[in-house]
């Protein structure tokens, strides 16, 4: 440990974490949402649209929801149902609800053992789907291979056709990409569905879905055996289908999502006790699926300062490794996120950015830390913004992050050209093959700057946890604690799809994943 | 005035530049020719490729440097030049005071899909940027930031129920041209929703907005890349307070 940062305080840091998490747990525990109902029927078997491109997913739901509720769970009324119409299937009983010749009532007794075995077998069939992707996956690993280096280079693209991002993606894992992120389109957070099928038309990204996973992932699997290492792909389990896109992840083999605790409270205005019910379930999906996930600490320094804010970076790393944990995420699948963000022109920025990594590095040694490059202080001199990324590289480097996301001179200039990457990407070999096992000789002084600046940011965070454990966590979002974005516990979006658990609520898959 | 320069390398009126493209062609001998011929037909001559690159087996990137032997007029230059005192802190709090005898009610947001409130948020939350407060932080500013992903109605009637005197709106994404069409609909939105001179002073900011496109987008005005919180602030008081020349 080369911070001497002491244990006592990194214990108390933890506990106070999980003192403030507990009762948001609970609240999760006790409630859910429209998604996490949806995301229950998806991985049952529902496929497909109506006519308009609405899931019968949402058709469904919202027809149960208006018939019983939503608070003991669609699973039981929608196997009742399916077994009183004498179907088979659910995508079947979707189209004969949306059309109104279904009515959806709360069977008892008998009837409701009989839909409890039927929700329950289809949702192990659903889930051993995902098990299956998973075993999938560590034979191609096996075969093709892990990248020979950490940090793992993570690339963007976001070209709005799936059939542009896949030569782009392909293009940028011949260049040396181990991971690809397809961007989503902005806005597709705010949908409360997830759009069906192969799509061309994006604003600033590419729909999330199950198609465009399948396309992305096969033509991956190209790239891998071509390459010889195995090619992981990223998306983002993130807005108000957190949980439904958590499961398309897993049946499609995605290997990566971005699934912050709070992010979408913060920056999407999405209701925190939607946020909270849908994240634990998306992220007892991502345990259960083997995926690695992302945090999105790095973009409270885009809002907030990055100096005086470092402390709220570490408080969140160390709510989203509890609500992982809790939600049975192992420590190898937290991607936890931070950044290079302190403004340049400020003396000694670099020892600071160093003392920052290096204390995730430390408080979190078995997690494959997500590391972002600087967005803030770029500006339209992609010279300086080449020179800049290079810095965060060797940060990087020096301080053993596990996921570098590949900086671009021209981020705040244009969505990044082809030429933007290979010039990006050129500079992160430079950096690795220059200074790759620099790690082992960078020894911060004993007592120096860079062993205090850690020990303060560490006293801080512990400062705020105390507060948010007085406080309540909710309350604390409330006040703008976090990237200083005020949102109250009773405002967002999505407030109306939360529904507190009645007496006998039923979910079989949430059964299935807590039992494992 | 009519001055003419041309660019600077090394020495006055040495004429150089340099530029960087990529030709979607294999890197070889005919691709640097492409490169000098694009160079060429751009004004560049003599052009020198100093660099080319192979990316892939398709795309070649080039640096190219050169002269050009175009003048610039600069008696021809059009900008919009700050028609409007820089006031500071203080004398912008005082005039509102004194002249408005209230508070100056601003609401801002990003519109349409995009979620980028960095801008937005850089001229409105006290923090500010670049060492300036933002707008909250002037005491005789009523401030409300609506964040990210208003929609255009709601904007519209979240400047009604707050009396707001400016709408600051903030559009970073342009793809597709989002952030014309957003500006477009959001002051067709205004123009149908308050009757002539009561519409509050629409006002945008973007890093890829045309300054002087104000009188076809619909807007009082815009401000581009760089601007600074004061110099909205001096703005609004100067377009809804008076030019305060004697406060």
């Amino acid at each position: 440990m080369k911070l001497d940062l002491d244990p006592a305080l990194v214990a108390r840091a933890r506990a106070l974490a999980r003192r403030a998490g507990e009762p948001v747990v609970d609240l999760a525990r006790s409630h859910t949402t429209v998604a996490v109902e949806r995301a229950v029927l998806r991985l049952s078997g529902i496929t497909g649209a109506d006519p308009e491109g609405l899931p019968w997913v949402n058709r469904l739901v919202d027809a149960v929801a208006s018939d019983v509720g939503l608070g003991g769970g669609v699973a039981l009324p929608v196997f009742h149902a399916l077994r009183a119409e004498g179907i088979d299937d659910l995508t079947v009983l979707a189209q004969k609800a949306a059309a109104g010749s279904v009515r959806f009532t709360r069977p008892s007794g008998r009837a409701a053992a009989a839909a409890r075995t039927a929700a329950r077998r289809a949702a192990r069939s659903g889930v051993r789907r995902i098990d299956r992707r998973r075993a999938e996956r560590e034979r191609l690993v096996a075969r093709h291979g892990d990248p020979e280096q950490r940090p793992w280079i993570y690339l963007i693209v976001a070209t709005g056709d799936i059939r542009e991002d896949i030569p782009q993606a392909q293009a940028a894992a011949r260049a040396g990409a181990d991971v690809i992120a397809v961007i989503r389109s902005t806005g597709q957070s705010l949908l409360d569905y997830v759009p069906e099928g192969e799509t061309h038309e994006g604003f600033a990204g590419t729909y999330a879905t199950q198609e465009n996973f399948r396309l992305m992932r096969a033509a991956l699997d190209r790239s891998s055996k071509e390459l010889g290492r195995y090619v992981r792909l990223t998306n983002y389990a993130s807005g108000l289908c957190m949980p439904e896109i958590a499961v398309l992840a897993g049946l499609e083999r995605l290997d990566m999502m971005l699934n912050d605790s709070m992010y979408g409270i913060l920056f999407r205005d999405i209701n925190p006790i939607r946020t909270f019910v849908d994240q634990r379930f998306s992220r007892q999906v991502h345990a259960r699926a083997g995926i690695i996930i992302n945090t999105g600490e790095d973009n409270y320094l885009t809002t907030a300062d990055a100096v005086e804010a470092a402390h709220t970076v570490t408080v969140s790393q160390l709510l989203n490794e509890y609500f992982a944990h809790e939600a049975g995420l192992a420590d190898w699948q937290l991607g936890l996120g931070h950044a290079f963000e302190i403004n340049p022109d400020l003396p000694e920025s670099f020892r600071l950015e160093l003392a920052h990594a290096l204390l995730a590095r430390e408080l979190f040694p078995d997690a494959p830390l997500k590391w972002m490059p600087p967005t803030k202080h770029m500006t339209g001199d992609v010279f300086r913004g080449n020179l800049l990324d290079g810095f965060f590289n060797l940060a990087g480097v020096l301080t053993g992050q596990g996921i570098l996301l590949v900086g671009m001179m021209t981020e705040a200039v244009v969505t990044p050209w082809l030429s933007d990457r290979d010039i990006a990407l050129q500079n992160v070999r430079y950096v690795l093959g220059a200074a790759g096992g620099l790690r082992e000789d960078f020894v911060p002084a004993p007592g120096g700057f860079i062993q205090q600046r850690a020990g303060t940011v560490l006293r801080e965070a512990v400062t705020l946890l105390e507060s948010i454990v007085d406080d309540g966590l909710l309350p604390a979002i409330a006040d703008g604690t976090f990237g200083i974005m005020k949102r109250p516990a009773d405002g967002g979006r999505g407030l109306d799809g939360v529904a507190r658990h009645e007496d006998g609520y039923f979910n079989p898959v949430t059964e299935i994943l807590e039992a494992a | 005035m009519s001055t003419v320069i041309r660019p600077y390398g090394d020495t006055t009126g040495d004429g150089m530049v340099q530029l960087s493209f990529t030709l979607p062609i294999a890197h070889d001998k005919r691709a640097e020719g492409a490169a000098l011929q694009l160079a060429a037909k751009m004004g560049l001559d003599p052009a020198m490729v100093v660099h080319a690159k192979p990316m892939g087996d398709a795309y070649t990137f080039f640096v190219v440097y050169g002269r050009v032997h175009h003048l610039v007029d600069l008696g021809q230059v059009q900008v919009v030049e700050r028609d409007f005192p820089l006031m500071s802190t203080k004398d912008i709090n005082a005039a509102v005071k004194k002249r408005l005898r209230r508070k100056l009610a601003v609401i801002g947001a990003c519109i349409g899909t995009d979620a980028h409130t960095v801008g937005i948020d850089a001229i409105l939350n006290v923090k500010g940027i670049a060492g300036e407060k933002g707008l909250e932080y002037y005491r005789e500013f009523r401030v409300a930031n609506l964040g990210a992903q208003v929609s255009v109605p709601d904007l519209v009637e979240r400047a009604r129920a707050e009396r707001a005197d400016a709408v600051l709106v903030s559009q970073v994404v342009t793809q597709r041209d989002a952030h014309l069409h957003n500006t477009r609909e959001m002051s067709a939105a205004f123009r149908e929703a308050f009757p002539a001179g009561k519409r509050p002073l629409l006002v945008v900011g973007g890093p890829r907005f045309d300054e002087l496109a104000a009188g076809e987008l619909g807007v009082d005005r815009i401000f581009g890349r760089g601007t600074t919180p004061r110099e909205v602030a001096s703005y609004l008081v100067h377009a809804l307070v008076g030019a305060g020349k004697d406060v």
